[in-house]
């Protein structure tokens, strides 16, 4: 069985609708994968993109600022962001920084 | 002393300063570190923006690296600035002198509009969303500068917001001249590389010219000096030498008939065999050579050496100090075997050169007594590579003349002299 960090960042084969997972730890290494998958579901049209944090533990930095780009992304074709499953820990980073501003946490 | 009494909001507000601050030096130590490792200089600071960026949530932002030479900001990583943003920024005296004056502190851009560089790019500012602008000024040289846009808290800048973005700009600023830094170091050391290979060019074109001068002295052979040098430098060539002994050794056989720059012509151009009188005037060219050559700085210690002694035999039976085997600096045999060979296939006033055949039998048959057994041979062994195609540079070839080189049975004499040299001769010591 593969390990989280190995599982295709995207899932979702719909145009309107586009789940992207992030897995167990958003850094740099992952990060920019997940921006790559975000931005092309993006450019595809998608008017709904779904950020999965089922897996995800921890979001440093370079996650942040990942997110922050998609969010700007999305701005830009109008499309809106969910993030969701988001752990208690990491909604309220979202809340303190005032990410939560920008998009819709579902649980 | 009066307790003051602590709200249920204020417990919540220290608990969400405590993440704040825990996420926000979360990113310090992770931009140290990532300074700390060199890795590549680009991706360094495309991570350190990101940094800066997520640890306070600032939606954009941008480095740029100052170009001192060309007063320009020169953008390295951007993030959700626009495309339209300038990749290159001009700055003015007056800028740059404020830039300095200000330090690691960010200014911000609505304040900053009297600045010429503000005004110059007024719309790229405003349509990029920037807020702060932040020098990056290290021991007093302004190195970059970062960009910052608007917090997703919508948020203005606190000066705890400040003090972070000074802090990580500071790594970020000491990145960028420890570049600068290797980079004019490399600049120098390039600049140093061509200055010794200007100095180690003029050095070779002196050699030849002085080898001319000497054997422009005897008519009658000509080009000794030159050929010397080739053959000293094949002969490192096939003892397996690197490229700058290889060239000493060639050094050494071009200098090694300076002496006779101060024997009298009649006595170089005799077409007889000179007298005991003129062979002592003549015998005396080894050591003037040394006296020419020991006060010049050569690259190569042996020069001098090769010039006195390049007359010495293996049995003490040479000139100026008849000196045995290890006794004569190795160089001084290479030079000796490559004068001797040269003298024996080269036409003389008073002898004609000699059959190819019969001088690889006499390099055989005086290796141990004159010439050094090894050196004879790698001579050899280099000769017959050429003549069995195993090498594709015609080295003897270009200096012996086809013909000589094409004589016939040749290459049985010097496999039937490496045979004998490898069965008989004893080695030399090599000093």
């Amino acid at each position: 069985m593969p390990s989280e960090s190995e599982l295709p960042a995207a899932e979702s084969a719909d145009p309107v609708r586009a789940v992207v997972r992030v897995g167990d730890y958003l850094n740099k290494l992952r990060g920019e994968q997940v921006e790559r998958e975000c931005r092309q579901k993006l450019k595809d049209g998608c008017q709904e993109l779904v950020v999965d944090f089922s897996q995800t533990e921890i979001v440093n930095s370079v996650g942040i600022s990942i997110l922050l780009g998609v969010i700007d992304s999305a701005k830009g074709t109008g499309a809106k962001i969910v993030f969701s499953d988001v752990r208690e820990d990491t909604a309220e980073l979202f809340d303190l920084l005032g990410i939560t501003k920008h998009v819709t946490l579902t649980a | 002393m009066k307790i003051q009494q602590i709200k249920p909001t204020d417990f919540r507000r220290i608990a969400e300063d405590k993440s704040k601050l825990i996420h926000t030096f979360g990113a310090l130590a992770e931009i140290g570190q990532e300074i700390a490792n060199k890795n590549d200089f680009q991706e360094t600071i495309r991570t350190s923006l990101h940094l800066i960026l997520g640890s306070l949530a600032i939606m954009r932002g941008g480095v740029a690296q100052y170009s001192k030479f060309g007063h320009e900001l020169n953008m390295l990583a951007a993030r959700s600035l626009g495309d339209d943003f300038p990749l290159a920024l001009t700055t003015s005296d007056e800028d740059e002198r404020q830039f300095l004056a200000n330090g690691i502190h960010p200014i911000e851009a609505s304040q900053a509009r009297v600045l010429p560089f503000f005004q110059l790019y007024d719309r790229s500012i405003t349509a990029a969303k920037v807020e702060l602008f932040l020098p990056l000024v290290i021991r007093g040289e302004m190195v970059g500068a970062v960009f910052l846009g608007e917090k997703a808290t919508g948020e203005p800048y606190s000066s705890y917001d400040c003090q972070i973005i000074s802090s990580m700009g500071r790594h970020i600023g000491v990145a960028i001249a420890h570049r600068n830094m290797l980079a004019e170091l490399e600049r120098r050391a390039d600049e140093n590389r061509r200055l010794y290979d200007d100095m180690r060019m003029t050095y070779r074109d002196t050699v030849k010219a002085f080898a001319a001068a000497i054997d422009c002295k005897d008519k009658y052979t000509e080009g000794h000096s030159v050929r010397v040098g080739k053959y000293s430098e094949i002969i490192g060539e096939e003892l397996g030498w690197g490229a700058d002994e290889v060239e000493g050794a060639a050094v050494a056989g071009y200098l090694h008939d300076v002496g006779k720059l101060t024997v009298e012509r009649r006595i170089i151009n005799a077409p007889y065999r000179i007298d005991a009188k003129e062979s002592a005037e003549l015998n005396k060219h080894p050591g003037v050579g040394f006296e020419i050559l020991q006060p010049i700085h050569h690259p190569y210690a042996d020069v001098p050496l090769a010039a006195k002694y390049h007359h010495e035999r293996l049995d003490g039976r040479g000139y100026p100090d008849g000196l045995f085997d290890n006794e004569i600096p190795y160089i001084a045999k290479i030079v000796n075997l490559a004068d001797s060979f040269d003298a024996m296939t080269t036409d003389r006033p008073y002898k004609r050169r000699r059959p190819a055949n019969d001088v690889f039998e006499d390099l055989c048959g005086n290796a141990g007594q004159q010439f050094a057994p090894e050196l004879v041979t790698a001579f050899l062994g280099g000769m017959l590579k050429e003549l069995q195609g195993e090498r594709p540079e015609k080295r003897f070839r270009k200096l012996l003349g086809r013909g000589y080189m094409e004589t016939e049975g040749l290459v049985e004499t010097i496999r039937r002299s490496l045979n004998a040299l490898s069965a008989t001769s004893p080695q030399t010591v090599i000093q």
